[in-house]
């Protein structure tokens, strides 16, 4: 592939307390801000706690999800006093950090999450040729020894994105787990300390000039995901993740293998026809989202070098 | 050598007892009233006590909302009863989910910790239009269960809990001397294998203890993590059911007479609470539990092991001389009652051999 010429990444934002409850973002976030920038450094960062309520409440959200409400309907959406916080807010940062979809957006725009799902560090998108969140992901995967580094793909138009990370011209969820919610671990706050670290001396060099050489990232797109088995009236649910499968996020699932562990000893089985890479397995906010994994197809992705296009 | 006080012994139901070596707890200063209570034997596994039968005991989840595994057995057991009425278990048994409401909103509580409301100040003021959820709940909690202290309380509570602490499986009591417990905790020792079990005693009176359990006769929490709250794990949840078959299964035995032979109990006492540290102004946390105490819950903590690792990348060290347990570490819901970890002490308790007394 011929090498391609990109834009500076001139503004970037990092954002945490997206949801309140995900701590290593809340904490990072607060450490930034305390340490203010002299206004000597190469980019511009704007830090960004999210949900400034939630975190307040150590909640996930106080009315709504605010992770959802980034859609184009909502930010366009009418407000009054009696919209939801999340809501009002959403438009608040969609003016902070975008308009989303305008030249005004911010270059890139990093949301730290956490979740109770044993991925390691997960770099989460819309796009799958985005050559600027392809190349930063195989700088991290280079770099950080002891975290496993994947690169998450959800396949939906940007009108429909429905997450703050779509609001910048680029973007992404960085998500750690597995960490509780309202625990900070100090292994997960070090491992995303890193990442954005890792990621603003991509973003550096990248704009000082460097070429990054171009080579192939394994891209795990999103397929479907999958609810819990429940009681047909009361629809609670009968059975938790199968210990085979618990904490094996990414680990290839085959038709057979078993999924769920009923409550009362029966194991439950997949039985799609396709061989699936399962992802946030037990992840603590789905259970009302009715998820849970999520399942994804792995494939190799060829991505150009790049360089700064000066102009 | 284990020194403690014994209600059955000053009840004169202590049957047969070989005093190897007694003494009397010389050069302590005693209370007034108390001194005949308190002596040393040092061969107490010799002694036969005979205890009263435990006619129901009662199986509680729930109590916090979002500790999922509680949540889960009690939803089991409902439909094995469901299922096949009293013959589902050798015994009777009471299942009660304790806190609907949290449970329904997946939240530790509405308005208030509802297992810091079963001290006798809490349940013995009027209940008002104004009083929390939590506070209705634990009068009715009290009503079905006890009174506590009554002869009409049930004979055992299970209050099943969770934590995000990496505490294996833990059975919390607030005395050393209930020895029907303490029979219990040591046959889930030896039964469970796949699990360390360990015993933990807060050593609180009982009209100060606070929590669910102390509603009963004799009583204990079971404590099973690491588990985030919000999640069931398949395999924290089949600890949690058999840790409640088991104890289900020792009463059973002991209605039937068989006689659990006596023994040393290990056991942690609790001493004190440590905090993290925090903004003078905000209150915020400013480290977090250092990567090398993490998971660590029950090792032995010494001067100069480190405690915390800030935001900023400092060490902070623990000080203390006198090495202690720590457990509870990172504990989710304690950070808002100011609470990093707990410390204990560990220490031997010595328990006789038990049987039921036949009327």
């Amino acid at each position: 592939m011929k090498a391609v010429a990109m834009p500076t990444v001139s503004r970037v934002a990092v954002c945490g307390g997206t949801h309140g409850n995900e701590l290593a973002g809340v904490y990072l976030v607060r450490e930034r801000l305390k340490r203010r920038a002299d206004g000597t450094e190469p980019v511009s960062v704007v830090t960004v706690m999210s949900n400034p309520r939630a975190v307040q409440l150590c909640v996930r959200y106080v009315e709504t999800d605010l992770n959802r409400c980034f859609t184009r309907a909502t930010l366009s959406a009418p407000v009054s006093e009696t919209s939801p916080y999340e809501m009002i807010r959403s438009q608040e940062l969609n003016a902070l950090l975008g308009p989303k979809g305008s030249a005004q957006a911010v270059d890139l725009l990093c949301d730290l999450h956490n979740t109770t799902a044993n991925t390691g560090l997960c770099l989460i998108t819309y796009s799958d040729c985005d050559w600027i969140c392809l190349h930063i992901c195989k700088h991290l995967q280079r770099e950080m020894a002891s975290t496993p580094v994947r690169y998450v793909h959800f396949d939906i138009p940007l009108n429909e994105a429905y997450s703050l990370d779509s609001v910048g011209k680029h973007g992404f969820a960085m998500e750690i787990g597995p960490q509780p919610h309202s625990v900070v671990r100090s292994v997960i706050f070090s491992a995303m300390q890193e990442g954005v670290q890792l990621m603003m001396d991509w973003i550096c060099q990248f704009n000082s000039g460097t070429l990054f050489e171009g080579g192939w990232v394994d891209v795990y797109t999103m397929v479907k995901n999958i609810d819990y088995p429940r009681d047909s009236e009361t629809h609670v649910i009968t059975a938790a993740v199968h210990p085979n499968l618990q904490d094996r996020d990414f680990c290839l699932l085959h038709p057979g293998d078993p999924m769920f562990l009923s409550f009362s000893g029966e194991t439950l089985r997949y039985k799609g026809k396709e061989a699936l890479y399962p992802f946030f397995i037990n992840e603590g906010a789905y259970y009302e989202k009715g998820i849970a994994l999520s399942l994804a197809r792995k494939r190799r992705v060829e991505i150009p070098s790049v360089l700064v296009n000066k102009h | 050598m284990s020194c403690h006080t014994s209600p059955y012994v000053s009840k004169g139901l202590l049957c047969l007892v070989q005093f190897h070596s007694v003494r009397l707890l010389g050069g302590k200063q005693l209370e007034e009233g108390v001194k005949q209570h308190y002596f040393c034997i040092e061969k107490i596994k010799m002694a036969l006590v005979f205890l009263p039968a435990l006619a129901r005991m009662a199986v509680c989840g729930g109590t916090h909302g979002n500790e999922l595994s509680g949540v889960y057995v009690v939803q089991e057991m409902e439909r094995q009863w469901k299922e096949k009425g009293e013959c589902a278990w050798p015994i009777p048994v009471t299942t009660v989910l304790s806190n609907p409401r949290a449970v329904k909103e997946c939240r530790r509580y509405i308005e208030k910790d509802m297992n810091r409301c079963f001290n006798r100040a809490t349940l013995s003021s009027p209940i008002t239009d104004s009083s929390p959820y939590e506070v209705l709940r634990a009068h009715e909690l009290n009503n079905l269960l006890g009174p506590k202290g009554s002869t009409d309380a049930i004979d055992l509570i299970c209050d099943l809990h969770n934590t995000t602490a990496n505490m294996g499986l833990t059975l919390i009591h607030y005395t050393t001397s209930d020895w029907v417990t303490l029979h219990i905790c040591k046959y889930l020792q030896t039964k469970l294998t796949k699990v360390p079990v360990r015993v933990l005693v807060l050593d609180v009176p009982i009209s100060d203890a606070y929590s669910l359990e102390s509603v009963s006769k004799h009583g204990f929490s079971i404590e099973v993590g690491p588990q985030p709250h919000g999640v069931v794990r398949a395999d924290i949840y089949t600890i949690m059911k058999e840790a409640v078959d088991l104890t289900i299964d020792w009463i059973h035995k002991f209605s039937s007479g068989m006689v659990f032979e006596g023994g040393d109990v290990e056991a942690f006492r609790f001493i004190k609470s440590v905090d993290y540290p925090r903004d003078p102004e905000t209150r915020t946390l400013t480290a977090a539990i250092h990567p090398q105490l993490q998971d660590r819950d029950f090792c032995l903590l010494k001067r100069g092991d480190p405690l915390f690792l800030s935001f900023s990348g400092e060490t902070v060290k623990y000080e203390e001389e006198e090495p202690l347990h720590p457990f509870f570490i990172n504990e989710a819901a304690y950070y808002e009652k100011e609470i990093a970890f707990h410390l204990g002490k560990k220490m031997m308790l010595t328990i006789p051999s038990v049987q039921v007394q036949k009327d």
